[in-house]
């Protein structure tokens, strides 16, 4: 089991891994090995995704909540208390 | 769904800064309200989207506004951290005592020489062509006030998230361009352009 700041940070890397493949793609349509892993990449992500909000609350509105509602929590993103320590270190992920 | 984006409650690239330096934060807010920042990024292809003419330049553009966003948050979030902790003998000689006295330690959109935020940044000139040619410039201008900031900038939290958006500025260019080439393959030859002869 993952901690949060693991967790997020593994999030944080796939949704970033899907976004720079999107605008790839966005000027190369036809290239199907880029589809192929952007596909792989979001399935993995949206996994992991469920998997967070289960445990540390709503990342976007559009989600069930427990009572109470669960969206208006501590940290935000801007806040030093949200974020995960980089250290430096590179962060492979399997997919 | 009934809204334009979803927020998602996270940030592109971790920002976690742990000593105050206001001074930064004086230089650093230019990304957020000055004329080669984030906001004007934002707005500026948002703006621009109905006048491109192929389905690549419209996503790109729409896309890349959307990203220009996320980072517009990443440098609220720099500002916010590097002065939150600051005490007054920390601001004083700083630099940061003007921006102090009109906005204490609020976030609001100014370049570093504290001109506000203005729509006069950028222009949507309703020709693809121009309009792209002006993004390309932008990412540059906006890539080099990223190196200006890194060569003032001393601490690792706060030249991780600068190295990061300096990036982004490149791959944005190199978007942009391949988004142009195929408008102007596009307006030079409107009959023969479809999916099937696009060059690889
Ligand atoms: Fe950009």
């Amino acid at each position: 089991m993952m901690n949060r700041d693991e967790l997020l940070k593994i999030i944080s890397v796939l949704d970033f891994y899907a976004l720079d493949l999107q605008l790839y793609l966005n000027t190369h349509p036809t290239d199907r090995d880029a589809i192929q892993k952007y596909n792989n990449v979001v399935k993995r992500a949206k996994e992991l995704r469920e998997e967070y909000e289960r445990t540390y609350g709503m990342l976007t509105p559009q989600n069930i909540s427990d009572s109470p509602w669960r969206w208006i929590e501590n940290p935000w993103p801007w806040q030093y208390k949200f974020n995960f320590d980089l250290e430096g270190d590179e962060c492979n992920v399997d997919l | 769904m009934s809204v334009m984006w979803i927020y998602d409650k996270k940030l592109q690239f971790p920002v976690k800064i742990k000593r105050p330096d206001p001074r930064m934060a004086r230089l650093i807010i230019t990304q957020f309200g000055g004329p080669d920042g984030e906001l004007a990024a934002s707005l500026r292809y948002l703006s621009q989207r109905p006048s491109m003419v192929t389905p690549m330049a419209k996503a790109t553009l729409n896309d890349i506004g959307t990203e220009e966003l996320a980072h517009f948050e990443m440098i609220q979030s720099m500002v916010a951290q590097l002065t939150k902790n600051a005490s007054i003998e920390d601001i004083k000689g700083s630099g940061y005592e003007p921006y102090y006295v009109d906005h204490g330690k609020g976030t609001y959109p100014v370049q570093a020489a504290g001109t506000p935020f203005s729509a006069k940044y950028f222009q949507s000139k309703g020709d693809p062509r121009t309009d792209l040619y002006e993004n390309l410039a932008a990412e540059q201008k906006a890539r080099s006030t990223y190196e200006y900031l890194l060569n003032l900038a001393d601490d690792p939290d706060v030249i991780q998230p600068l190295r990061f958006l300096r990036e982004r500025e490149i791959v944005h260019f190199q978007r942009f361009g391949e988004a142009l080439r195929y408008v102007q393959d596009y307006l030079s030859d409107k009959k023969r352009f479809s999916y099937g002869k696009m060059k690889k």
